[in-house]
């Protein structure tokens, strides 16, 4: 059975959002330096979009003291754990979800 | 001042005495805080005196602000998480809102979250659901308090993405091979609470009576509420 739907929620506005539910997406392989809200495991992996959480403040410009401007459009993503982890020992099934920013993610 | 080993609960720990578990909520039972239990405050308690000293002098904060949020953190944040999933599981329309948008079903109960976004997520049958952060430590500290030191431990960020069912067997939770395991990574500007699958045998308790089973371990996913010694 599937974990829950796509959730159709927005937690706040998200004008001009390049993806949709269910889209599927891929994180950008990119390692620029500095503080960086998306993890290395998840980079690179493909990925469906579960939910649009909104545009907020860019947390890699706020990180350095900049107004975060223009606003990043957040993502949910949902990935299975065994296409994330090639060594992934638990059920085929299991997921991990993650929030990533629209500039990291490319369509799949 | 805070440890960052694995201090994880013995198996069944987090069952004993809910009033005392949830009261203990911030403390490190074995890791005294008391920074005048160890002779001379240290540079960074000093830094930090110095700053509230100077945010009071300059009118930015009232005398006592600091300390009366530190017991707010201590004395009320760590039971709201509790207080809004008793009343989802006594009340689908309000659990349904709080899928739907945590944050404004929050409001309702009269628990402002301040700047935190809230995501619920709900155990079932076949999925159970545990929140980390890999990043750093971000928790629903408005509903939860502040987060234990095994949630910050370097172990348990980087395990429970990659292992979680052993993760949660040294919890002492063990789930059925068929359940999915869903974890959320909250990494960047949400917040999560996981909705526990309500017990059997509670049917009947009060939203009061509700509560004291939902431990802060249940609502991040990393135990399940029980019913034993209640």
């Amino acid at each position: 059975m599937s974990p829950s739907p796509l959730r159709n929620s927005a937690y706040a506005p998200a004008p001009g959002h390049r993806f949709n539910i269910g889209d599927r997406v891929r994180v950008k392989t990119m390692n620029p330096p500095g503080h960086r809200r998306t993890p290395y495991y998840i980079r690179g992996k493909e990925g469906v979009v579960e939910r649009i959480c909104g545009a907020f403040p860019n947390p890699e410009e706020l990180a350095y003291g900049f107004d975060g401007l223009p606003e990043k459009i957040l993502y949910r993503v949902r990935f299975l754990q065994h296409q994330v982890w090639p060594a992934y020992q638990g059920a085929m099934k299991d997921i991990i979800e993650i929030e990533i920013y629209e500039h990291w993610l490319e369509p799949a | 001042m805070k440890k960052t080993s694995f201090d994880i609960h013995a198996p069944g720990n987090a069952h004993h005495d809910h009033h005392d578990h949830v009261h203990d909520h911030d403390h490190d039972e074995h890791a005294p805080v008391n920074e005048h239990d160890n002779g001379p405050p240290n540079d960074y308690e000093i830094m930090s005196r110095a700053m509230q000293e100077l945010l009071e002098e300059k009118g930015y904060i009232k005398p006592g602000q600091i300390a009366k949020r530190m017991e707010e953190f201590d004395e009320q944040f760590p039971f709201r998480g509790a207080q809004v999933v008793a009343r989802a599981w006594v009340d689908p329309a309000f659990k349904a809102r709080l899928l739907a948008d945590g944050r404004a079903a929050c409001l309702e109960l009269g628990t402002i979250l301040e700047a935190e976004r809230l995501i619920a997520v709900e155990n079932t049958p076949d999925v159970h659901n545990v929140i980390v952060c890999t990043l750093c430590s971000c928790y629903p500290r408005s509903l939860l308090g502040m987060p234990p030191s095994w949630y910050k431990s370097r172990n348990y960020r980087s395990r429970v993405v990659f292992e979680p069912r052993a993760v949660l067997k040294e919890f002492g939770t063990a789930l059925a091979e068929d359940v999915t395991i869903r974890v959320h990574d909250s990494n960047a500007d949400m917040r999560y609470l996981v909705i526990p699958m309500r017990p059997h045998g509670t049917e009947g308790w009060s939203e009061e009576k509700l509560s004291q089973i939902l431990s802060r371990d249940t609502l991040v996913g990393v135990t399940v509420p029980s019913i034993t010694n209640h």
